[in-house]
């Protein structure tokens, strides 16, 4: 990581955060969750700052938030998609909801689409096996999809869009 | 006076229950009390709606929908019960409830968890008070052995002992850590825990501290759970507010603080040690033992590490006593324990059943068998780390030891039902793929050798099988299962290891003959549309989320096979029975 900023995120909004935690290990989570929250993700001159606040190497800050799934490294679109990817969904086809997402968002892989308003996500399970194959988009849960009906939400959000 | 209990888990608020509530409460104008209670198990009725009065249950009303409110609301006003007849769960659904034995679930969908006093009405509290003022925690202890209950969590290791070494060692701070990174896909029991009884989970967390002497309390739960992870903060806050948190619980003079700390998704943290170094901030990584977290933990002190659905067990035996506890299930198990039903069964959702009860009961006698028309296959259990079960093995009864002789292990009680149509060889190389993301990269075996059967596996459902693939599965697996440093790597074959016990021939076949015998593996698999069947009605059309059927003016429709995603969405769309998938060696003429 380098000093050199290419974010164009405001760290002093970084300091309220920050005050809140003791310069401890245990706190770093929490510190970079906090963070997470602040900015849709984690930009690296943030992490910079925090390894400069806790005292920890950056590479420690880095090995951390590069470790836990949650931790996202780049921002994320106006709608992020949280497709379940547990046992129960996989049994109940989400892999063909998977294609058919994709191939409308015009995505290869997990990411974000070009316009800024999509990000697609797997995620391990969500917990809601009874509803498989399941999605979450911005924390509300969609069940019972298939290919047509995943694509059908995503269509009808991208019209609310345009329509602004 | 009337209640409406509106169930509000998550798979109850996904189906619309939040909806359901606001209408009902629009509506109320004094004629009942619209309340949140958790999830009662039965997922694949949700929303529930109970109909109380004066305590006592007059309706349960199931799939509930928001337009169904005023029909409800002017039902109850006239105290006409009859018109809810068509929204009461029938006499069949019912049973799945009345056939359980309810201890860890016993609150779940019967208490408003995010009242207190719901909790303290029901008796809550009660025991860890009784406790206090009697002042021996040796007795807790003994009451927890005598009840014989083991881990929930999956390791299936007694709970007394652990408990009974962090009493045992001495030092100044001791924690106790609850276990709510329930990360095995399929199982969601703590979820359902936590999110409807949580004041449960506390008491049997304050239980196990006063016996082991510890006076810090951790909560560890993943931030994928967000309304279970507010539903505990909100819980503690309340706990600490009644005094039953905080420096002098219950007036006592004993100190106990409890502190939420989320899980930002790493499947190994669910190991101790790992767990142990995700809430120190670092790399969730485990260590080899001994020392055990019970004699160095958290912070170097003794850390006693209990799952969610063990503790909240411990209110319970308390209560009744470890004896009650003890004359439930085996000889070998324990007591109750708690099995997700998901997959292609009939009536998912959480069940408790005594220990010893058949697999066969479990997935035909309350989940109803499958739900599609394919009949039944396998039933994995235990997750990723667990294995599969043939119709012929169903007669196993549920417990630690009688499900790990077949291979498979109890784990957390997560149960995925498949059916004909489910392809086993990729569900392992779906787990493999899973495992191998997982893996945190500190042992060799683990981190290598599930990405090599992971490799072995994909080539195989993707038609590129080579020979000797099975023996190379064989040879990882031992080579794994020996020198994995922790049980997600020494376990990560056991999907592997059951196909080839049971389901061998399946195996065989997609590496020989490049055939899958259900079906299910696309590289093996074309779609094509049959010209002399298809009348160019142009329904296939509009069923295709890709637009790879081609229309060209004057000939039969098309399917362009570079777009195709081989979903399945058209077959059922052509009333011709036009389109056809199949299998690789096939022709398509």
């Amino acid at each position: 990581m380098s000093e050199g900023n290419q974010d164009s995120v405001d760290l002093s909004l970084l300091d309220g955060i920050m005050d809140g935690y003791d310069a401890d290990r245990d706190n770093l989570i929490s510190i970079l969750w906090s963070t997470q929250n602040l900015y849709g993700y984690l930009p690296e001159s943030a992490l910079l700052r925090i390894a400069r606040f806790t005292g920890f190497p950056p590479a420690a800050v880095m090995g951390v938030s590069s470790f836990y799934t949650q931790f996202r490294m780049t921002p994320v679109g106006k709608y992020l998609i949280l497709l379940c990817k547990g046992t129960a969904c996989h049994v109940s086809g989400v892999g063909a909801v998977e294609a058919a997402l994709r191939a409308y968002l015009e995505l290869p892989q997990d990411g974000t689409t070009e316009d800024g308003l999509f990000t697609l996500e797997g995620v391990a399970c969500i917990g809601c096996c009874c509803l498989a194959p399941a999605m979450m988009i911005n924390g509300k849960t969609y069940g019972h999809l298939t290919p047509g009906y995943a694509v059908g939400i995503l269509r009808e959000l991208r019209a609310k869009e345009e329509a602004k | 006076m009337i209640k409406l209990a509106v169930g509000q888990g998550s798979c109850g608020l996904a189906a619309g229950a939040g909806e359901v509530y606001d209408a009902l409460e629009q509506l109320a104008s004094g004629a009942y009390k619209v309340c949140i209670t958790g999830c009662i198990g039965l997922c694949f009725l949700e929303p529930l709606v109970d109909v109380y009065e004066d305590g006592v249950l007059l309706r349960r009303m199931v799939r509930v929908k928001e337009k169904h409110a005023p029909t409800i609301a002017a039902a109850v006003r006239e105290r006409n019960f009859d018109a809810l007849d068509r929204f009461t769960i029938s006499e069949e659904d019912s049973a799945v409830l009345t056939g359980q034995t309810r201890i860890a679930l016993r609150g779940c969908g019967v208490l408003d968890p995010t009242d207190i006093d719901s909790y303290l009405s029901s008796g809550g509290y009660g025991c860890i008070r009784a406790a206090l003022s009697a002042g021996t925690p040796q007795r807790i202890i003994d009451e927890v052995k005598i009840s014989g209950l083991a881990g929930r969590g999956g390791a299936g290791f007694p709970t007394w002992r652990k408990w009974q070494t962090v009493h045992d060692t001495q030092s100044d701070v001791k924690y106790i850590v609850c276990n709510a990174d329930e990360g095995d896909p399929g199982a969601f029991m703590d979820r359902a825990i936590l999110e409807s009884n949580p004041h449960g989970v506390i008491e049997g967390m304050l239980l196990a501290a006063y016996a082991v002497g510890a006076a810090e309390l951790r909560v560890y739960i993943r931030a994928e759970y967000p309304l279970a992870l507010a539903r505990i903060r909100n819980a503690v806050k309340q706990a600490k507010a009644r005094g039953f948190l905080g420096d002098n619980c219950f007036g006592t003079g004993h100190g106990f603080h409890m502190q939420v700390c989320a899980g930002m998704g790493a499947f190994v943290c669910g190991e101790e040690t790992a767990l142990i170094a995700a809430l120190e901030g670092r790399r969730g990584v485990p260590r080899s033992k001994p020392p055990y977290p019970a004699e160095a933990g958290y912070r170097g002190r003794p850390t006693c590490i209990n799952n969610v659905e063990t503790l909240a067990n411990i209110p319970w035996i308390m209560e009744h006593g470890g004896a009650a506890f003890a004359a439930i299930g085996t000889e070998e198990s324990k007591g109750t324990k708690v099995f997700a039903l998901a997959g292609q069964v009939l009536r998912g959702g959480l069940v408790e059943v005594p220990m010893g009860t058949a697999l066969r009961q479990i997935i035909f006698g309350l989940g109803g068998g499958t739900r599609t028309k394919a009949p039944f296959k396998a039933v994995q259990l235990g997750g990723p780390s667990g294995g599969y079960l043939p119709e012929a093995l169903l007669d196993t009864p549920v417990g630690y030891k009688a499900l790990a002789e077949t291979g498979a292990i109890m784990g957390s009680g997560g149960m995925v039902v498949m059916d004909q149509s489910t392809c086993l060889v990729e569900m392992a190389r779906f787990f493999l793929q899973f495992i191998s993301r997982e893996s945190c990269g500190k042992c060799a075996p683990c981190r290598i050798g599930t990405r090599f059967a992971y490799d072995i596996l994909s080539r195989i459902v993707e038609g590129q099988a080579q020979e000797h693939d099975i023996e190379r599965l064989e040879q990882t697996a031992a080579v794994i299962r020996d020198g994995a440093l922790c049980g997600l790597g020494q376990t990560a074959l056991n999907p592997v290891l059951t196909i080839l016990r049971y389901f061998r021939p399946e195996l065989e076949a997609h590496v020989s003959q490049k055939h899958c015998p259900s079906g299910q593996c696309a590289a093996l698999r074309t779609y094509y549309i049959v010209p002399k069947l298809c009348r160019n009605c142009g329904l296939c059309l509009k069923s295709c989320p890709v637009n790879c059927i081609l229309r060209v003016p004057g000939h039969k429709f098309t399917i362009d096979q570079d777009i195709c995603i081989k979903c399945d969405a058209c077959i059922p769309f052509c009333p011709f029975d036009a389109i056809v998938a199949a299998q690789g060696g096939e022709s398509h003429e």
